[in-house]
């Protein structure tokens, strides 16, 4: 056995790995260096509201007015910011119901239906351009609210529903993918002492996917959360807190598309749009880190 | 001994697969029955078929029939559930809740709508204690099933049949994903069990079988080649078949 293992003889190799390590290391870089320059330039930009424009940041937070323009300026994002949690939470309430259930009824009921038809529509929801819920928002469910209840229609109510059929595939194919991977002998161990269909369900699958579950929700809460168009074109965009769900009212992204064009950069009124930007983003790392945490719980 | 099990000519066929033929056997009442047999000779098939876990299975259709303690199990009238709770299932991997020791045993009692605390209570320990289990846990009742041995898990699972007060206990393969001394303590655990109750076990262990059972019955492609009492069957089969099986020849 005269086989050599000298590195001369493995040179062909050697360029495959360096081609492979290099490339993967450049795309790397990239992806870093972008996140970090996205990072740097929303938290520069928005904190320089506080800094260079000396605007409290308390004030931003708690503020109920916002006049970015006027003499003297006012820059409270609490109508933005309740406006953004509200219609999110809501909508969440509504999605998630429907997506479990519609996932119990894929996994557990009758899954030959559930997963050849059920399942390719509600995906199919996820890819509907924004634009066009927010037509069909504002063309039917607007007017409806309208008829059935006092006020214009707009506001939170019409956005958070909008937005639960924006987030509901999200959900349910969250909720599916997690009861389908339940392990099998739970069940039996369940059907076997005498349980039935629903008590079994009950008892041991939903408690046990609880977790996921909850992960479905969260990421449903932070696309809704980061939603401008389809909102923006049924809340109404009043910048102040509604007294009613019927009402006009404006969320975060709603504020920042509807004025950036009218504000020039550097000035005062385009910093504090930075600030909103900044609040969203921060929110959304806040949703990435309780998905994180839920996920770390849902291992057996 | 009487029979508890009564099987007349049943067939069972998953789709176009004949998976039990013709089978006739008796079941004695408590005492072990162990089935043996290569894989795939419908051994776990028999023993799914006691507590209907087969219906479960799409395309699963059965001729014949299936008596326990005089009634047809598969008659229109049996409510499936009261007939689960009767006949008991250990599976092959221990399979207790992702919830505490106390919740698991009193699982199946709070599901037929026993929610007393003392009854509970009650139940609990002596199912543990039936299962060889209570003086290992009894200190640490709230602690998750998952924080315990394989082999107590396993037993945890015998509890939990247990504590629904059933009349037949089906153990399918219970023991042949545990090492040989958690094994050897649910193999004497059977030995003391079947003074209360009927014990059914799938094994492919043929030496547990001549350790444990007082029946034993050979299964052969989906066939009852043999079934007699243990020793007989082990010392003196009448089928060349069975002798080749249990003298090593093949399987």
């Amino acid at each position: 056995m005269a086989q050599s293992f000298d590195r001369q003889k493995a040179k062909p190799h050697i360029a495959e790995e360096w081609v492979g390590k290099i490339v993967t290391l450049l795309c790397i870089a990239l992806l870093i260096i972008t996140i970090f320059s996205i990072v740097y330039f929303v938290a520069s930009k928005g904190l320089s509201t506080f800094f260079k424009n000396n605007v409290n940041p308390i004030d931003l937070l708690t503020g109920l007015k916002w006049s970015p323009e006027g003499e003297p300026p006012f820059f409270g994002a609490l109508p933005f910011i309740f406006g953004s949690f509200s219609t999110s939470i809501l909508a969440a309430l509504i999605a998630a119901p429907l997506g479990f259930c519609a996932s119990v009824f894929m996994v557990e009921i009758s899954p030959k239906f559930g997963r050849r038809y059920l399942q390719p529509v509600i995906e199919l929801l996820a890819g509907i351009p924004s634009v066009v819920y927010g037509f069909v928002g504002l063309s039917v469910i607007v007017p409806f609210f309208r008829d059935v209840f006092p006020g214009q229609g707009i506001g939170i109510a019409a956005g958070a529903l909008v937005l639960s059929i924006m987030i509901l595939p999200t959900i349910t194919t969250i909720a599916t993918d997690a009861l389908a991977a339940l392990p099998k002998g739970l069940k039996e161990g369940s059907y076997a002492l005498g349980s039935t269909r629903w008590q079994t369900i009950y008892r041991i699958v939903l408690p046990t996917t609880l977790p996921s579950l909850m992960t479905g929700i969260v990421l449903g809460i932070a696309r809704a959360f980061g939603e401008a168009l389809a909102v923006q074109m049924v809340i109404g965009n009043a910048p102040h807190i509604p007294r009613s769900l019927f009402e006009s009212a404006s969320t975060l992204t709603s504020a920042i598309t509807l004025s950036m064009g009218n504000t020039a950069m550097g000035s005062l009124a385009n910093n504090a749009l930075w600030s909103l930007a900044l609040i969203l983003m921060l929110m959304t790392f806040v949703f990435v880190f309780i998905v994180r945490f839920l996920e770390g719980r849902s291992k057996l | 001994m009487n029979s508890i099990i009564e099987i007349n000519d049943l067939d069972l066929f998953y789709g176009d697969f004949h998976a039990l033929k013709h089978v006739n056997m008796e079941i004695p009442e408590k005492a072990i029955t162990a089935f043996i047999g290569p894989s795939g000779c419908g051994k776990s098939t028999l023993l799914r078929t006691f507590n209907r876990m087969n219906d479960m299975i799409a395309g699963t259709r059965i001729e014949g029939k299936v008596e326990i303690a005089g009634t047809d199990i598969y008659s229109n009238e049996v409510d499936v559930e009261t007939l689960r709770k009767r006949v008991g299932m250990v599976f092959q991997q221990p399979n207790p809740f992702p919830k505490s020791i106390y919740d698991n045993v009193a699982y199946g009692p709070r599901l037929h709508g026993i929610s007393d605390r003392k009854k509970l209570d009650e139940i609990v320990e002596t199912s543990l204690r039936s299962a060889a289990l209570w003086n290992e846990v009894k200190d640490h009742l709230k602690r998750s099933a998952y924080s315990i041995s394989g082999g107590q898990q396993q037993r945890l699972c015998i509890a939990r049949a247990l504590a629904v007060e059933p009349d037949i206990l089906l153990m399918d393969e219970a023991t042949s994903a545990l090492d040989p001394i958690s094994t050897l303590k649910i193999e004497e655990l059977a030995q003391e069990l079947k003074d209360r109750y009927t014990i059914v076990m799938v094994t492919h262990n043929m030496h547990q079988a001549a350790r444990v059972s007082q029946q034993t019955v050979f299964f052969l492609n989906g066939e009852v080649v043999e079934y007699s009492e243990t020793e007989q069957l082990f010392s003196n089969p009448t089928d060349q078949r069975t002798e080749d099986y249990i003298s090593g020849r093949f399987g």
